[in-house]
């Protein structure tokens, strides 16, 4: 595997995607959307803040996730349909290098749509903080511009390159279609990882049990990474908890981007 | 050392989805190809030409036999340094433009940055799009994608290159420039290998060819040796009346009216001499005279043909 041809193919991926309207037209969604909260919030005596910093960082894990599952199933699954994989490979870049490059660029790709909607969320609140009386400001149990937002919108990114690792990973072996429904399973699944660990209380068949027992292991715990109710509120972080999750997303995205490189080097491209 | 070689290379695909069961698309083809010869590889639609240019480039792999280009094996990712290629009916990038796709693709060649847009620009020119560089490729025709597919081909001046159905989707025009191409190619010392159905382009252009039909390879060999140099008989168009034609049908293997005065007549592969004299005497005017040889595509039906009376269910 090159660095050098990761980056040239990653560099590729992103001049694409940044052509491709598609993402911007979600990340100015979601612009509207966070502005539309904006509002919203007006409605909400007292509790403006909390709505706005809410709605805006569900925003942006639904349209990052959008992104990931749409663009990360159709990255190489696209290419084989279209062929366009035929001339790249033929070229001297090893298919591990070609498909870690793509992975990259599309990273790179969710990180500078990310970047974007929050540089449009701090605008808001700096807005919103601007034409806000002080007395109100008084009760609030934090800030407008929170430093600890851009951690909870720094998890999301995690989990975003998680999401994408795993539409890779089946976009290397199966249609798009299919790819965008394992990989949104995988997402559910990962937000109710606390469910499927204790499903035995809720049913009585061991068989049951023991599947939802064996889905907890193999499946990615995203719940440590979601901390926008914390940031919102005011609340204290679980920092041991994070970084465990943390380390343990990133070591499952390695495991992903190693099986789908495995796959990927076997496949015959007919 | 030889540009190309396969020896037994063989491929099974799984088809059926209940049960698969192997389908041999390739079988045994052992080929062995020279540096700074045009190949041809000719074959009937579903032969095993697209199948072995895969299996050359690693897009898909043997289920037996082995091959080399320059001496080295396909699998080597150094060896693609010193070749292109074109793949059949290519896609690209939609929102790339061309220059920015060679670029791109440069790039992988490890082309210096500095080098890269004067090589493009000049690849470009020599597949007759100069001057759509800049626009995205979505709004490019199929014959101007397959001339960016060349170009990206021919973009670290390779030693050996492979045209996958070069000539598809292009113009008489386009197909007369990349001919010309290819023989630029050769005359650089770049071995041109391609597949086509197209005889003409294979007779125009390439020093030796195989067949395949059924995925075997059912003939092969030099041109001059395929098409040889024999006088089958002689093609004679003539403007004559039917009593000065009377003169000559005799003789004449058959006669063909074209319109008016105008016939063909296809004479013997003996000296044809005396014909003209009693044609010219009865005040007939000749049109043209060519010889007969054996072509290409009689070479090809014969093979083609003979495989499939091989292959069909006794």
């Amino acid at each position: 595997m090159s660095l050098g041809a990761i980056r040239k193919v990653a560099g590729a991926v992103f001049k694409e995607s940044v052509r491709d309207r598609v993402p911007y037209s979600l990340v100015i969604f979601s612009v509207i959307l966070m502005a539309a909260s904006f509002l919203m919030s007006r409605l909400t005596a007292g509790q403006d803040f909390k709505v706005i910093k809410d709605l805006g960082l569900a925003t942006m894990n639904a349209i990052g996730l959008l992104i990931a599952i749409f663009i990360g199933t159709g990255l190489v699954a696209k290419e084989v349909e279209k062929r366009s994989v035929y001339a790249v490979l033929a070229k001297p870049i090893s298919r591990s290098s070609f498909l870690v490059g793509k992975y990259a660029g599309l990273v790179v790709t969710l990180a500078v749509n990310l970047a974007m909607m929050t540089v449009a969320f701090y605008l808001m609140l700096q807005y919103m903080a601007w034409t806000t009386d002080d007395w109100i400001k008084q009760g609030w149990r934090a800030p407008a511009d929170d430093p600890r937002l851009l951690l909870a919108i720094g998890l999301i990114g995690v989990q975003l390159m998680l999401i994408t690792a795993v539409a890779l990973f089946f976009s290397t072996f199966s249609s798009p279609l299919l790819s965008m429904l394992l990989t949104l399973a995988v997402w559910v699944a990962g937000h109710f990882s606390a469910d499927l660990r204790d499903f035995q209380a809720a049913v009585d068949s061991p068989a049951a049990a023991a599947v939802a027992r064996a889905l907890y292991y193999a499946l990615p715990n995203l719940d440590p990474l979601d901390v926008k109710n914390e940031v919102v509120h005011g609340l204290p972080i679980a920092w041991p908890a994070v970084g465990l999750g943390v380390g343990s997303v990133l070591a499952y995205i390695g495991v992903l981007v190693g099986g789908a490189v495995l796959v990927f080097n076997r496949r015959d491209f007919k | 050392m030889l540009a190309i070689e396969t020896d037994g290379l063989t491929k099974d695909y799984l088809v059926g989805f209940w049960r698969p069961r192997p389908y041999r698309a390739l079988h045994d083809l052992t080929l062995a190809v020279e540096p700074g010869e045009v190949f041809g590889f000719l074959g009937p639609n579903g032969a095993g030409k697209s199948t072995a240019i895969k299996l050359l480039m690693q897009l898909i792999y043997p289920t037996a036999g082995h091959a080399r280009i320059l001496g080295r094996p396909v699998g080597d990712v150094d060896v693609r340094r010193r070749i292109g290629f074109l793949p059949e009916n290519p896609t690209f990038y939609d929102y790339l433009t061309a220059e920015e796709l060679l670029s791109y693709f440069a790039s992988l060649f490890d082309i210096p940055a500095a080098e890269r847009p004067a090589r493009v620009a000049r690849v470009l020119d020599e597949v007759g799009l100069g001057a759509e560089r800049r626009m995205r490729l979505r709004s490019y025709s199929k014959g101007m994608v397959q001339r960016v597919g060349i170009a990206q081909a021919i973009i670290n001046t390779p030693e050996v290159v492979f045209f996958d159905e070069p000539m598809s989707g292009l113009d008489p025009l386009g197909r007369r420039a990349i001919r010309q191409l290819m023989l630029g190619l050769r005359d650089r010392g770049c071995t041109v290998f391609f597949s086509s159905h197209i005889l003409s382009d294979a007779e125009a252009l390439c020093s030796k060819v195989a067949i395949v039909a059924q995925g075997r390879l059912a003939a092969g060999g030099r041109l001059t040796d395929i098409v040889g140099v024999e006088v089958l008989g002689w093609e004679l168009v003539v403007d004559a009346s039917p009593a000065a034609l009377e003169l000559v049908r005799p003789r004449a293997r058959s006669v063909t009216a074209l319109h008016e005065d105008r016939y063909t007549v296809d004479l013997p592969p003996e000296a044809p001499e005396a014909a003209l004299q009693a044609l010219t005497a009865a005040g007939a005017r000749v049109v043209s005279l060519n010889p007969v040889r054996r072509t290409l595509e009689d070479f090809f039906v014969q093979h083609v043909a003979a495989a499939a009376t091989r292959e069909a269910p006794q």
